[in-house]
């Protein structure tokens, strides 16, 4: 296959694990902040932070599968105004997926509060204790999940538009199972 | 530090020099019980789903007697200041204050009283005595390693307590699966001889 039509089974896999885990972190992050500290909430921020991690941990094999296998071109009606903001949109993106858990890890290791990854596996902490730094790094974090948030808006809307308005190949080709 | 004893420290700074050349150093006889309150520290390290959390506490007051020739009547009493706490995080001090925690109103201090001393050779030595936090006591058991140089002592040591013995984050907080039972305490004293009479 020179020209694929499809994303390679591995980049549409990992794709999705990334997609969920980021909506399911995304969703427990803005519910738990505003809860008043209980047991609840501290199990809750443990599993934001393992979640937060695993996805670390899948932009290895992501970026290996995006730099290894070959992409499809965009659709041929696409304009190229839209293919220049859909590749700066995923550029960006890759980059807030990689700096929004690496803002909270450095943000937790600067309050005081080591990650033990599944409550099993103690992770380095990236600065020592420090109130100001940690304040800096929440507001960081939180800045850049909501550039995260608008841009995971602005992708899946543009996925819907081409499949249900442009009714073209776009999302068939990240989600085999819409074949028509 | 006063005039007199700041003379007897620079005379200790001059002889010690001097009495390290001879064949070995004995230390003065003396006993200890000057404490040396700035330099207290009580420490503790809690686990919440696994993860290690250090807290100390800003103000503790200790009385102690210790004579290295007579261990055995080494006595101590701590009293803690629980409102001096720091847990580790703004959220967590203002929460440990609270009801299920140390119930700072009803119980606003920690005290432990020794009740023996004996040496296990060497500089340490292992010491029981009665902790009483909110209200419930308990007996405890730690080693302490005591290191003299001249007219000051450290003693240092630690133990682990359970902090469900003492009610210590009762009701929903209770489920040890997210804040450990045990808590580890370590701790940091410092005395000065007694001035001679």
């Amino acid at each position: 296959m020179n020209a694929p039509d499809q994303y390679s089974k591995p980049a549409v896999i990992v794709h999705w694990m990334i997609a969920i885990l980021v909506l399911v972190a995304l969703s427990l992050g803005y519910y738990m902040t505003d809860l008043s500290l209980s047991p609840r909430k501290l199990q809750l921020i443990s599993w934001h932070k393992w979640i937060g991690f695993t996805v670390l941990l899948l932009f290895i094999p992501r970026l290996i599968v995006r730099l290894t296998r070959p992409v499809p071109a965009p659709v041929d009606t696409m304009p190229g105004w839209q293919r220049a903001v859909a590749s700066i949109t995923h550029v960006v993106l890759y980059v807030l997926i990689i700096a929004v858990p690496l803002t909270g890890w450095l943000m937790s290791s600067a309050k005081g509060f080591p990650v033990v990854y599944l409550g099993l596996v103690p992770l380095p902490d990236l600065v020592g204790k420090d109130e100001a730094l940690g304040d800096l790094l929440k507001s960081a974090h939180e800045v850049l999940t909501s550039g995260l948030l608008i841009l995971v808006g602005l992708h899946i809307a543009a996925a819907l538009k081409h499949h249900v308005i442009d009714r073209d190949e776009t999302l068939v080709r990240m989600v085999p199972l819409l074949k028509r | 530090m006063n005039s007199k004893r700041l003379l007897a420290a620079a005379l200790v700074s001059l002889v010690l020099p001097l009495a390290g050349t001879g064949a070995y150093a004995a230390q003065p006889a003396g006993t200890f019980d000057q404490v040396l309150p700035a330099k207290n520290r009580i420490d503790f390290v809690f686990k919440q789903m696994n993860v290690p959390v250090k807290g100390y506490f800003k103000k503790a007051n200790v009385d102690l007697v210790f004579d290295p020739a007579a261990p055995a009547k080494t006595t101590v009493r701590l009293d803690l200041d629980l409102g001096s706490v720091d847990a580790g995080s703004a959220d967590a001090n203002s929460e440990v204050v609270g009801k299920p925690w140390f119930d700072l109103k009803t119980f606003p201090t920690a005290t432990f009283v020794s009740s023996s001393v004996k040496p296990l050779g060497g500089d340490r030595y292992e010491m029981t005595g009665k902790l009483t936090i909110k209200g419930k006591t308990r007996d405890v058991t730690t080693p302490v390693t005591v290191t003299q140089n001249g007219n000051t002592a450290a003693f240092d040591g630690g133990f682990t307590l359970k902090r469900l013995e003492f009610a210590i984050g009762d009701g929903s907080w209770s489920d040890t699966s997210i804040v450990a039972d045990e808590v580890k305490v370590s701790f940091h004293v410092e005395a000065e001889r007694r001035a001679a009479k």
